[in-house]
């Protein structure tokens, strides 16, 4: 069973390496910003998967700061990258 | 070769790959991104060395923290970028540091190769001295009761920081507020993000602070934590940064460091050497260290990423 | 029993994978940006919820299990919103911003 969580770990980790090749190269910083996306559900299904085979303690609570870091990275590359304009101004919509 | 080190192997060679990518990229966004992701998955590899604690770290701080850092300051420095790629170092000079770093990576290389099988540590004894402490958890026994001093250091030293990056303000500007004001409408989708992520992170950081006695945890990790929630919210500008002159601002700043050494030097006093715990009261009074250190790096944080202050301050 | 447990983890775990690897394959397919958008929340997060359901049996208490539940919430509930505003920075900026 350690072998199959391990080698699962190993798949998920191959996608976000093929994912990153494909996001950190992509033309301009659109793709950029999917990046925490991508790492934060990749990374926080190895790290759950590689803590239940390897038996390390208390990963949960890395899984939860993770969660929480990955959005807030998020938000802080889409608000660098992309400001949002005034909203008091008309937006069209 | 078993699964694991084929995992360990490839783990190893993504980060090189998104660490040499980072160095390569062009513009400062893109490799900030890079320089996020690869701390993310460095903190993979902290769980593989079942140091849970510095991976927490590493996911707060090392990536979290640091990269908003860096955004902000590519995002600041965006307008010059294009003038200063002109001049570059010359052949000779790139040749001179392309040597000087080869020479650093293999004497580290080497370093970490001949390193010992069983290398001195103190492990077993700062175990066997846990139960004194009254903690479970010998990361947080290490940072506030066994080498409480350097803690205590590294809090004085961010407020210095603090102090570093006020003091970038113009004259007229000194006491004002950093960072944008509170929008009349902020844009809906970051305003709910910010409402539903803060609660949750709250409540996440002082889970994570409290727990840090006895599990993987502890006050900088829960404060960084709290530090990013009022980040995020300050990002979807429901609030605005404080005043820097503002006296509440400033207390909880250096509240952590001075009740840190009040506690050093009533150690002195009541329990027979400086930073001493008297025996049996060790957890309450370390507990009552880190409420309010996390105190301090919560507000400590976002001060040093909303940077100098760029308003006039309001009397 | 505890086969049974295994077996539901393997397969959970299995599925999750599956989801993961459809995900990537739609982020190196899809033609621009918004639909590679598309690919890797909805593909990630299911695939991520797909191993966390394969992961509780294992858990060591209750409380973790709740832990895990709570983190996969969280994934979902900040990934979408992420993407929403992605998808906002992409359409105000242009595809190839």
């Amino acid at each position: 069973m350690t072998d199959f969580l391990l080698a699962t770990a190993g798949v998920i980790l191959f996608t976000v390496a093929v994912g990153l090749v494909r996001i950190l190269g992509g033309p301009g910083d659109a793709d950029r910003m999917m990046a925490a996306q991508l790492i934060g559900t990749g990374g926080i299904a190895s790290l759950l998967l590689i803590a239940a085979a390897t038996g390390a303690r208390g990963v949960e609570d890395v899984a939860l700061g993770l969660a929480l870091l990955a959005a807030f990275a998020s938000a802080a590359f889409v608000n660098s990258a992309a400001p949002a304009e005034d909203p008091d101004a008309a937006d069209g919509r | 070769m078993s699964v694991l080190q084929a995992l360990d192997i490839g783990l190893a060679f993504l980060i090189v790959a998104v660490a040499a990518w980072t160095i390569f990229a062009r513009g400062a966004f893109a490799a900030t991104v890079g320089y996020v992701v690869y701390g993310l998955l460095l903190s993979l590899v902290w769980i593989r060395l079942f140091a849970v604690d510095v991976a927490l770290t590493e996911a707060a701080i090392g990536s979290g923290v640091t990269g908003i850092l860096l955004i902000g300051a590519a995002a600041r420095l965006r307008g010059g970028e294009t003038a200063g790629d002109e001049k570059s170092l010359s052949g000779a000079a790139r040749l001179l540091t392309a040597g000087l770093c080869i020479l650093v990576a293999l004497a580290l290389a080497g370093v970490v190769l001949l390193l010992p099988d069983q290398g001195p540590s103190l492990a077993p004894q700062s175990m066997q001295n846990l139960a004194e402490t009254g903690l479970g958890n010998p990361v947080t026994a290490v940072l506030i009761a066994y080498r409480s001093f350097d803690t205590m250091l590294e809090k004085v030293v961010l407020v210095l920081a603090v102090v570093g990056v006020w003091s970038l303000a113009a004259d007229r500007y000194w006491g004002g507020a950093p960072g944008e004001a509170r929008a009349e409408r902020p844009e809906p989708t970051l305003a709910f993000l910010a409402q539903v992520l803060a609660p949750i992170g709250i409540l996440v950081g002082v889970h994570i602070f409290w727990v840090g006695a006895d599990e993987p945890g502890g006050a900088f990790q829960g404060g960084a934590i709290l530090a990013a929630m009022w980040m995020i919210v300050m990002m979807a500008r429901l609030t605005e940064a404080p005043q820097t002159n503002a006296f509440w601002l400033r207390l909880t700043l250096v509240a952590g460091p001075v009740v840190f050494l009040t506690a050093g030097v009533a150690g002195a006093i009541f329990a027979g050497g400086f930073f001493a715990y008297p025996p049996g009261f060790a957890k309450p009074i370390i507990l009552f260290i880190e409420t309010f250190m996390v105190l301090s790096i919560a507000v400590t944080l976002p001060m040093l990423v909303a940077g100098p202050p760029r308003r006039e301050p309001r009397q | 029993m505890s086969l049974v447990l295994d077996l539901f983890g393997i397969v959970a775990i299995g599925a999750g994978v599956f989801f993961f690897l459809a995900g990537t394959v739609g982020l190196l397919r899809f033609p621009d940006a918004l639909s590679r958008l598309h690919a890797l929340t909805k593909a990630d997060n299911l695939g991520l919820g797909l191993v966390v359901l394969g992961l509780l049996p294992r858990g060591d208490s209750l409380l973790a299990a709740l832990k895990l539940v709570a983190v996969w919430a969280l994934v979902q509930l900040a990934g979408a919103t992420a993407a929403q505003l992605v998808g906002r920075a992409v359409r105000r900026k242009g595809s190839a911003a």
